[in-house]
């Protein structure tokens, strides 16, 4: 028998019904409900890849099962924003050339938000730790750098308007 | 006499191979390089706009597909810009002189009172109301070049030389479906392969019962002699069932590599082809003072962020392959020698993966993507490999063994230079007769290739950069082509230049000391080359480099100096780093001259990524 569970989804409600209710959020994520820009790299919780907000927090879920998240409220990087309506981190990553390949970005877009969240005006070495967790192999991170202390600049003027 | 076309021209000399004019004021740019995280795309768009005097945003670049676009072999060795992006250029600028004279004899005029403007033809510098394409009608694309089309001057480059917005960032920072991981084709099903451990290993048993209860979900087991994979509609169960199955799959005939095989010296044992390259060896001259010094560097791995993926469909006699490997054309050759396919009824697409320094797990992918669908007609195949997988099975770069041996003159400079190199091979792609890892699992698997490795003209593999280019007056280089090796090796960023050059300029360190002389002031009074010594001093300057600055407590900064496969890109580098209980790499100072640059931010950005990844 199916289970249905119910959360939200960058700010709206879903409900899946699943067999396996042991199924990470991951793997709802992307083959339940279509939102691929929470990538695969590790399955293992080691790269960042799939780092999203749970109620706020960055976790990884590439082993989160999903009742675990029943009745929370989840945001991908699909939520933060689009190409008319960039969210300030986005836009910055785009200024700053910040990325090569791009794998590792929506998890490191999701890890930066959380700490602006918390901390809007972070030093460097608070970004470094903040973003520990996420694993770029392409070696960008001096713009990644770069990019959330722009992003973070420009939230604050932002937010002083 | 004309120029000789540029060989990947000369190769795909039909010019609607490179261009096409789709729609009006829209222009598609093919270009057989793919876009693998370093940005090509974007530099190609760059590329063709000035040649083709249109502005980039009316250019769509399609890449990578064995239907229409150039066969321009494999995306690799940094040579897309100084090989492919010559050909786009060359192939622009064709296109662009068939539409000034085909414009010429509309309007009854000489093409040199023509020039274009985004595209619109003008005349003395009005507008005639013709443009690409109202004329694209009546210019045969299908025409060969000619190469005799005018490339712009470099005083007349508007967007060639100027930094570029990387044209596939966007969809990345935005989270778009735009990685192959993020196909999806209709009735797609999700496959993962329980890998044969080595060559020759067999089956013993299949514990099916205990796979499927793990799996949780409905699966599927689909063998092909010691092929086997699991595949199913749940990717969920299908990579539960994949996991498990490594520890409920005997096989017999395993070897593992033993802990003494992993270590570089293992090498020196080794069966080899010798090769020699340079000089004749001096023997032991006399009043020369001798160095001698060895280094060595283990196995790595790729480690793309990701692990490889590959999606194919087999229908209607014909297979599709989606991949993120290098060389779409290559690929296409290697399947339909397993598969037993006629090429022409493969058609194979590149879809981007993540960042890709090498031969990696894709070629791979795609074709246990390929072998499985050969199964299952009509059924679109996804496999995606596990994270240890991808580890365990992506070819590797191999370890290498460097002994540099140098004599020297009264003044402590070099006079003669050996570089003996032990190394496997650095490039089993399949495009150099390589094995598709999936195909030595089939009833009838492939013969191993013979030892090679990649050719000199080529930069050479474990020779890379094995030659100083320092000002020397004899040099040779000792290649022991290792044809034994634990693990599979392949090619991975600079091949042999890595441990070659850092093997070299140690020993310059090295000499410099013995001499009482400064790193970069030493490595001066040994280079003539102008661009070499230009690199040294601006990352000297940049560093606020000074001779003969007493280092803090185990804090310290070092120079070196390389010109790629001596006839590429020259860069220097000064580090500053402190050695305690860790090693803390604390500033970095890079000057590169990699001649007419397309994107300078492109540049900044892959010299940064490779400044980082090595370190």
């Amino acid at each position: 028998m199916p289970k249905t569970f119910d959360f939200s989804i960058n700010g709206k409600p879903v409900s899946v019904s699943l067999d396996n209710e042991e199924m990470p959020l991951l793997d709802v994520l992307r083959n339940e409900l279509g939102l691929m820009g929470t990538r695969f790299g590790c399955g293992l919780e080691q790269c960042g890849c799939c780092i999203v907000l749970v109620d706020g927090a960055p976790e990884k879920c590439c082993t989160k099962p999903v009742w675990s998240i029943a009745g929370k409220s989840v945001t991908t990087v699909e939520g933060l924003g689009n190409a008319d309506r960039p969210h300030p981190l986005q836009q910055a990553f785009i200024d700053e050339q910040a990325g090569q390949c791009g794998y590792c970005l929506s998890g490191i877009l999701i890890s930066a938000k959380a700490l602006l969240d918390k901390n809007p005006k972070p030093t460097r070495g608070e970004i470094a730790q903040a973003l520990d967790g996420n694993i770029c192999r392409c070696g960008s991170h001096n713009r990644i750098m770069r990019a959330v202390e722009k992003a973070a600049a420009a939230m604050r003027a932002g937010a002083s308007r | 006499m004309t120029a000789p076309l540029p060989a990947q021209l000369e190769a795909n000399p039909e010019l609607d191979r490179w261009v096409a004019f789709p729609a009006p004021g829209k222009v598609t740019v093919l270009t057989g390089r793919v876009e693998l995280g370093q940005g090509v795309l974007t530099a190609m768009r760059q590329i063709a706009a000035d040649e083709l005097d249109v502005s980039m945003e009316r250019i769509t670049i399609r890449s990578g597909d064995t239907i229409r676009a150039p066969n321009e072999g494999y995306t690799a060795g940094s040579q897309s810009i100084q090989f492919g992006g010559v050909a786009m250029r060359q192939a622009c600028a064709d296109v662009r002189a068939l539409f000034l004279a085909q414009a010429a004899k509309v309007l009854g005029c000489k093409p040199a009172e023509l020039s274009i403007r985004d595209g619109g033809i003008l005349r003395n510098g009005a507008s005639t109301g013709q443009d690409y394409w109202t004329l694209a009608g009546a210019v045969d694309l299908a025409a060969k070049a000619t190469g005799t089309g005018a490339r712009k001057r470099v005083a007349d480059f508007k967007a060639i030389g100027e930094s570029s917005a990387r044209i596939d960032l966007p969809a990345k920072v935005f989270g778009e479906a735009i990685f192959i991981h993020d196909m999806q084709l209709d009735g797609m099903v999700h496959a993962r392969v329980v890998r044969q451990p080595n060559r020759g290993a067999t089956i013993g048993s299949i514990d099916e019962n205990a796979i499927r209860r793990a799996a949780k979900g409905p699966i599927e087991l689909v063998r092909n002699g010691n092929f086997l994979a699991i595949i199913g509609d749940d990717e969920t169960a299908v990579e539960a069932a994949g996991a498990t199955a490594v520890n409920h799959v005997t096989w017999q005939n395993v070897e593992a590599p033993t802990p003494t095989q992993q270590e570089a010296n293992w090498l020196l044992q080794r069966p080899v082809v010798e090769r020699v390259f340079g000089a004749p060896d001096p023997g032991n001259p006399q009043g020369r003072e001798r160095y001698e010094a060895t280094f060595s560097r283990g196995y790595l791995a790729h480690a793309s962020i990701s692990p490889s993926c590959g999606l194919a469909l087999y229908k209607d006699a014909k297979l599709t392959v989606w991949t993120h490997c290098q060389g779409v054309y290559p690929l296409r050759a290697a399947l339909s020698k397993i598969l037993k396919l006629e090429p022409s009824s493969i058609i194979v697409h590149h879809v981007q993966g993540s960042g890709c320094y090498g031969h990696n797990g894709a070629d791979d992918a795609a074709a246990d993507a390929a072998i499985i669908a050969m199964q299952k007609p009509g059924q679109p195949i996804r496999v995606r490999w596990r994270r240890e997988e991808e580890f365990i099975y992506e070819p590797k770069t191999p370890a290498m063994v460097v002994k540099v041996r140098a004599l020297l003159d009264d003044a402590g400079k070099p006079v003669d230079w050996t570089q003996e190199i032990w190394s496997p091979t650095h490039n089993l792609r399949p495009g150099a007769g390589g094995n598709l890892l999936g195909a030595l699992a089939l009833p009838d698997p492939p013969p191993e290739p013979p030892p090679n490795d990649v050719p000199e003209a080529n930069g050479g593999g474990g020779t890379r950069n094995g030659e100083p280019l320092y000002d020397i007056p004899a040099k040779r280089m000792l290649h022991h082509l290792v044809t034994e090796s634990p693990v599979r090796t392949s090619a991975l960023r600079g091949l042999g230049a890595m441990p070659n050059i850092f093997a070299m300029e140690c020993c310059i360190d090295d000499l410099a000391a013995r001499a009482g002389q400064d790193p970069v002031a030493y490595r001066l009074s040994i280079t003539t080359d102008s661009r070499a010594r230009a690199v040294i001093e601006k990352a000297a300057a940049m560093a606020k480099w000074q001779a003969g600055a007493p280092g803090g407590q185990g804090r310290g900064r070092g120079i070196a100096f390389a010109r790629y496969k001596n006839r590429a890109a020259y860069s220097a580098v000064v580090v500053e780093l402190s050695v305690d209980e860790e090693i803390r790499l604390h500033h970095v100072w890079c000057a590169t001259d990699a001649g007419l640059v397309v994107n300078p931010d492109g540049v900044i950005n892959q010299v940064e990524g490779g400044i980082i990844q090595s370190a």
